[in-house]
């Protein structure tokens, strides 16, 4: 709920998305105008686990595996035009059939990744 | 004050990830692993964000305006192209290797370990070589 509440709060005040891949996208693309609100998202996002702690987190083990997983996770949100955040949350709750296809494009991927690597004798 | 309203926004999101359980990957792949020992949880932490976040698309879709006064920028490219489904399911292999998608990936640099910072220079980079490739292509 409180995800959707900050989804909420951008959309009401400044009348933005609150795609984390399209504003993390457009900060390094540099995009034309006001870079400004997107920063201070990013660093808000950042804030509470700085002051709160992270808690248990399970990070990859090795370093190509966080590679490999990063390079797909920004080299498709930016082909996708889109996230968990983008398609998953907000573009569900804006009723957009787009991000209801692509939500259930990456969901079963992840699915199947997922049952590859853990099922498959990957890991 | 658009730069703080939007921190405000981060800040509450980025709460909501930290307490849903979202920024830890065990979870996640807990979640995505539905052939094993399926953790549904997470299924209803992105409804209940869906549900909480529905109504102010409604409102702005009426409004048309902020809050703020600012024009409401809503995505309407309705079309479903070759390209949102190949990068689908490219973030979706990714996502479903680490258990982490931006959000979180964000959120966990917090915790200062390296392979967080790893994971999170990986994605910019995807993301900017994704960048280069497109806009070669719109100037041809």
């Amino acid at each position: 709920m409180l995800i959707g509440a900050g989804t909420a709060t951008l959309l009401l005040f400044n009348g933005r998305i609150a795609g984390v891949s399209g504003i993390l996208g457009n900060v390094i693309r540099e995009a034309a105008g006001e870079q400004g609100w997107r920063l201070g998202f990013l660093l808000g996002l950042l804030v509470p686990a700085l002051i709160l702690g992270t808690g248990p987190a399970l990070l990859p083990h090795h370093w190509a595996w966080a590679t490999g997983s990063g390079l797909l996770v920004g080299a498709g949100t930016q082909i996708g035009s889109g996230c968990t955040s983008g398609h998953g949350v907000c573009g569900l709750a804006n009723l957009s059939t787009r991000s209801l296809a692509a939500t259930l494009v990456f969901m079963t991927a992840a699915v199947l990744t997922v049952l590859v690597v853990r099922h498959g004798g990957l890991q | 004050m658009k730069f703080f309203t939007a921190l405000l926004a981060g800040l509450i999101f980025g709460a909501g990830l930290l307490v849903s359980g979202m920024t830890n990957p065990a979870n996640v792949l807990g979640f995505l692993d539905i052939f094993g020992e399926w953790r549904p949880q997470l299924a209803i932490v992105m409804g209940a964000a869906v549900l909480t976040a529905a109504p102010s698309f409604w409102a702005v879709r009426r409004s048309r305006r902020s809050l703020l006064g600012a024009p409401v920028d809503l995505p309407d490219r309705r079309h479903i192209d070759k390209l949102l489904l190949a990068g689908a399911a490219t973030f979706g292999v990714g996502w479903g290797l680490s258990g982490i998608c931006p959000g979180p990936g964000i959120v966990l640099l917090a915790s200062g370990h390296g392979m967080a910072y790893l994971f999170m220079a990986a994605v910019i980079a995807g993301m900017w070589l994704v960048q280069l490739i497109l806009n070669k292509r719109a100037l041809r």
